[in-house]
């Protein structure tokens, strides 16, 4: 088999590093907004960062570390060459993307339903520190979510792309940086779960 | 089929290991933080969610096995979260 036209992969994949990295930075910035007002207000935190649900928390973090399992078995499997389960282990990572936002809009909708939402009348007549923290709380996961519907969007092309036939073993760097995202949004998870709901 | 000698395939037997361990890791920092330690459970948590993105960043990320410009490009952000993180604290701590 001759060599098909040559493609850059390294260059690739630094170009998605380079991607990540500026994401990195904007959640990092976040992060820094939060302990900075931890600092600030350590009881109102305390006393807010209770009212949110670990077992929610934990099984959001078990169903994105195993959704990053599935996605980066899936580069093993398209370098070796199989596709159906290539296809198959994207699936996996989609549905866990589902599952977590399943148990992100109930974590959502009964805090919603408490009241405890930006703008809200019983926050408002709470003390600022427990406002600033639910605002930082909708902000950041919000935007983590965004982050989940984005990398499953992307997977779920790179799946069509696999099962035309346009992704294949000698030609994955597309599927490689998909998943690199995806493990992004589960490296940010990692923070969040700890600084949000355990430390408080 | 040409063989790309670069190219690194992680089997899958080591990549369920590393699930296994960020499994065990997350269960360690839930027990860790349940516990009254103060100041410290925040250390002790921040630790273990760095050495959980240290196996996703090698093993699922394959930074392990990539080249050493992408080690020293990881290098330089962190260097620079970590600045930023510092100088604000520096600020914010003796204002």
């Amino acid at each position: 088999m001759s060599h098909p036209e040559p493609k850059d992969n390294v260059g690739a994949k630094l170009g998605m590093w380079l991607f990540l990295f500026t994401e990195l930075l904007l959640f990092g910035g976040l992060f820094i907004l939060y302990s900075v007002y931890l600092a600030r207000y350590p009881h109102e935190f305390a006393t807010a960062g209770r009212e949110l649900n670990v077992i929610y928390g934990a099984a959001n973090t078990v169903v994105l570390l195993t959704s990053s399992l599935f996605a980066a078995m899936a580069v093993t499997a398209v370098k070796r060459g199989e596709r159906r389960a290539t296809m198959a282990l994207l699936a996996g990572t989609l549905c866990c993307a589902g599952i977590f936002l399943v148990i992100k809009y109930l974590e959502w909708s009964a805090k919603i339903h408490h009241g405890i939402f930006p703008g809200s009348a019983k926050l408002i007549a709470g003390p600022p520190g427990e406002s600033v923290f639910f605002g930082l709380y909708y902000l950041t996961t919000g935007l983590h979510g965004i982050h989940v519907v984005i990398g499953a969007a992307l997977l779920a092309w790179i799946g069509a792309r696999v099962k035309s036939g346009a992704l294949h073993a000698g030609d994955n760097v597309a599927l490689e940086n998909g998943t690199l995202y995806w493990h992004l949004v589960d490296l940010i998870w990692i923070f969040i779960f700890p600084l949000y709901y355990l430390i408080l | 089929m040409t063989t790309d000698t670069t190219e690194h395939i992680v089997s899958y037997k080591k990549l369920a290991a590393v699930w296994g361990a960020l499994l065990a890791l997350t269960a360690a920092t839930i027990l860790v933080t349940r516990v009254e330690l103060g100041a410290l459970k925040v250390w002790a948590a921040l630790a273990i969610a760095c050495l959980k993105s240290g196996l996703v960043i090698a093993f699922f990320m394959h930074m392990k096995y990539e080249a050493r410009l992408f080690r020293v490009i990881l290098f330089v952000a962190l260097v620079t979260l970590a600045t930023f993180i510092g100088f604000t604290f520096f600020d914010v701590l003796y204002r």
